[in-house]
């Protein structure tokens, strides 16, 4: 399952104590340069960023490992999707099996977009294992100016995630206590299974109506300007962790570029 | 402080023929602390979403007005407090005290304020953590405490409870009343829903009771209203303190063994356990919240595995399938032999009309159309919920989903009926006809398993009873 509640919290390693915004930011700014190039240089080079940067997050790397799991499995599928069925095999040939031709251009191609996927994604999961929900919410409100109604609004809803997966279990208990069930038969399964994503959905919509409706209870939608409880500095360290990761992204780019490897997504 | 007076009020929700509250007139002092009653569909929460100012001017049609402190509540909302009945979607923050702060945020409280009023809030209510304790840890009743302190934290003059107790088991309930009544000596108005009345009445000072049709049905100092209008407030469905209802157990020994568990367990919800279900008997699981009784519901039903442990049918309820466990058997084999009602009926609901949800389990069994019909029939009329045939499931009001819930499950005629809860949240009316339904059922020789916490339910007709023992949460 995929999850971002934080790993440490109240972590005093350097990276991790920054601006929730800052270090979202940071982390933007990494993986969309790297969305520039289709080389896998540039991707490997910010990969190893990432992981020499971990211990500045306190993120030991077993946990990291753990978390990745689902995300090294998509990496892999890439891989192994394009390795098999990608159209221009160009380059030298390497293997041959049956009707599957891997030559170096495929492989080069393919290693690209799977590390790719692993130094876009890792900013994100640094950054989710390292910061508090709330302190996310507080600092896009107060440091970014997001609108309250939405920051808030999200966290609130964000909460009753981990609720929907029980419902979906307790909704499939439900049915088979109604008799529905199904054999092998695909249709049947999929049918069963849209029945049971209806009702998941009417049972959240009624839960969350009633959740808004006690915020707005308790004034969430007042017209007063709101104050914040719990304050959320951005200072010039947050600021140096973005223009680093700024800088970071264009070294690993230009590496790519001075070895010729370059391959630019636009032209 | 703060004084409520309605005038002719009435209110009719957007798309509804009838009105949930109508013709009320009442005036609540500075300071008073109300018990309202009424029985189900008389518009009490109608009512306190309105003095809440949470009815929505294009959701619905409103008769005469409502002023709190002279003021529409719409514009009153600062003086208004309110906490529901449940506590997973009514607490906003990951942490108990940021959850306090939250509505002194949105009020725009001075910064150097929030805390300081958060603490006297959590003081006030009892609770027992420090402000970092993660609102998912709570237990249910140290969850309203919490919701209840931040209504408090932001001084209302009239606090609205709807319910607060109704989600939990009798130590989480007691909680509550507890610090609603610490949090009473101040200057508050309250209006409280209940409707276990008993327990409630320490915390009041007069009663209003609604009436269905519309109006005011009674209204004054607890005792008189009782003396005066106990007997046809009960007949009502209203929970009347000195009117006790009369036990209805089994006359004879219960039959033959259906169904047992043998240290059947689910880590870490269930400890192993030992039960046994018989034919003729009703049988009460009782313990507290998170000792796992919904659990072994499940377990018993068919519907989850045990981790260790086992669960067996006899070959009374199974014949040849009970070589195979419960959990195992086809689901149209399950419903013939095993019926299992939850406690939140909606999750249970899946055709479009109260009849097609009734025919649905006789149709997957398999049984021919004029049977089905005719179950349907039966059932319908069985359960007063013949004029809604044709009605949505979702759309029926919390009585009549707790009995649609049970007539789907009786539809198949199972020999052993697994209830959640079934009397929860009900009027005495509707809890009366359960009781006298499962009572039936039970002298028909069906084995009636109920999972509950309702003290009165178990000493009206359970014949045995079952207490779980564990529950950290």
């Amino acid at each position: 399952m995929i999850t971002v509640e934080p790993l440490t919290t109240g972590t005093h390693a350097p990276l991790a104590r920054r601006n929730p915004v800052a270090k979202l930011a940071a982390a933007l700014v990494f993986a969309l340069a790297l969305l520039a190039t289709l080389d896998p240089v540039a991707p490997a080079i910010a990969i190893g960023v990432e992981l020499a940067a971990l211990p500045f997050f306190g993120i030991s790397y077993r946990a990291l490992a753990r978390r990745a799991v689902p995300l090294l499995l998509v990496a892999a599928g890439v891989l192994l999707t394009l390795v098999l069925f990608a159209a221009e095999r160009d380059g030298a040939e390497l293997l041959r099996l049956g009707p599957i031709l891997i030559t170096t251009g495929v492989l080069y191609t393919a290693l690209g977009l799977a590390l790719r996927v692993l130094g876009v994604a890792l900013p994100g999961v640094i950054v989710f294992a390292t910061t508090d929900p709330t302190d996310l919410a507080d600092a896009l409100v107060q440091n970014a100016r997001v609108p309250a109604r939405f920051a808030i609004g999200a966290l609130a809803a964000f909460r009753l995630v981990p609720l929907l997966s029980q419902e979906w279990q307790s909704i499939s208990m439900a049915r088979r206590a109604r008799g529905v069930d199904v054999g092998r038969d695909p249709v049947a399964k999929l049918r069963l299974f849209a029945s049971t994503a209806f009702g998941l959905l009417v049972v959240a919509i009624r839960r969350g109506t009633r959740l808004a409706t006690a915020m707005d209870a308790r004034g969430f939608d007042s017209d007063r300007p709101r104050t914040f409880a719990r304050r959320q500095h951005f200072g010039p360290a947050d600021a140096a962790l973005i223009v680093g990761a700024a800088l970071l992204a264009a070294a690993a780019l230009g590496v790519s570029i001075l070895l010729g490897t370059f391959r630019p997504l636009i032209g | 402080m703060s004084t409520v007076e309605l005038r002719g009020f009435g209110w009719r929700h957007a798309g509804r023929r009838s009105w949930a509250v109508r013709g009320l007139d009442l005036r609540v002092e500075h300071g008073e602390r109300v018990l309202l009653l009424g029985p189900s569909g008389s518009g009490k929460s109608t009512l306190l979403a309105a003095l809440a100012g949470l009815l929505a001017e294009d959701s619905g049609e409103q008769e005469g007005t409502v002023e709190i402190d002279g003021l529409e509540p719409r514009k009153a909302r600062e003086r208004v407090g309110i906490v529901f009945q449940d506590p997973e979607s009514q607490l906003v923050m990951a942490r108990s005290g940021d959850d306090v702060a939250f509505g002194l945020e949105n009020r725009g409280t001075p910064v150097d304020e929030i805390w300081p009023r958060v603490d006297r809030a959590l003081r006030r209510v009892g609770f027992r953590y420090d402000r970092d304790r993660p609102t998912a840890a709570l237990s249910g009743g140290e969850q309203q405490r919490l919701a209840l302190a931040g209504a408090l934290a932001l001084h209302p003059g009239l606090l609205l409870l709807d319910e607060p107790t109704a989600n939990l088991d009798s130590d989480g309930a007691a909680l509550v009343r507890a610090a609603i009544r610490a949090a009473g000596d101040c200057d508050t108005t309250l209006i409280l829903v209940e409707h276990r009345v008993a327990e409630a009445l320490p915390l009041v000072d007069r009663v209003v009771v609604l009436e269905p049709g519309g109006g005011v049905r009674a209204d004054g100092p607890p005792e008189r209203v009782f003396t005066e209008h106990g007997a046809a407030l009960a007949a009502a469905g209203v929970w009347v303190p000195g009117h006790p209802v009369p036990p209805r157990h089994a006359a004879g020994p219960p039959g033959e063994l259906l169904l047992a568990a043998e240290a059947a367990g689910l880590a870490p919800r269930l400890d192993p356990t030992d039960l046994s279900v018989r034919e003729g008997e009703a049988l009460a699981v009782l313990g507290p919240n998170g000792a796992g009784k919904s659990t072994l519901a499940l377990l018993l039903g068919g519907l989850l595995k045990p981790t260790t442990g086992r669960v067996t049918a006899t070959s009374t309820l199974a014949g040849a399938d009970a070589a195979a466990p419960p959990h195992r058997w086809r689901a149209s084999a399950l419903v013939r032999r095993i019926g299992s009602v939850f406690q939140d009926p909606e999750h249970q609901f899946v055709a479009g009309t109260v009849a097609d949800e009734l025919a649905l389990g006789p149709r997957r069994i398999g049984q021919p159309e004029p049977a089905v019909q005719a179950r349907v029939d039966e059932l319908l009329a069985r359960l007063r919920l013949d004029r809604l045939a044709g009605a949505n499931p979702y759309t029926l009001s919390g009585g009549e989903a707790r009995r649609l819930s049970v007539a789907t499950a009786l539809a198949t005629a199972p020999r052993v009926l697994i209830l959640d809860e079934p009397s929860f949240g009900q009027d005495r009316r509707t809890w009366l006809e359960l009781v006298d339904l499962l009572a039936d059922l039970r002298d028909e020789g069906h084995a009636v398993v109920a999972v509950t916490h309702d003290a009165d339910f178990v000493a009206a007709v359970a014949d045995r009873s079952v207490r779980l023992s564990g529950g950290q949460r």
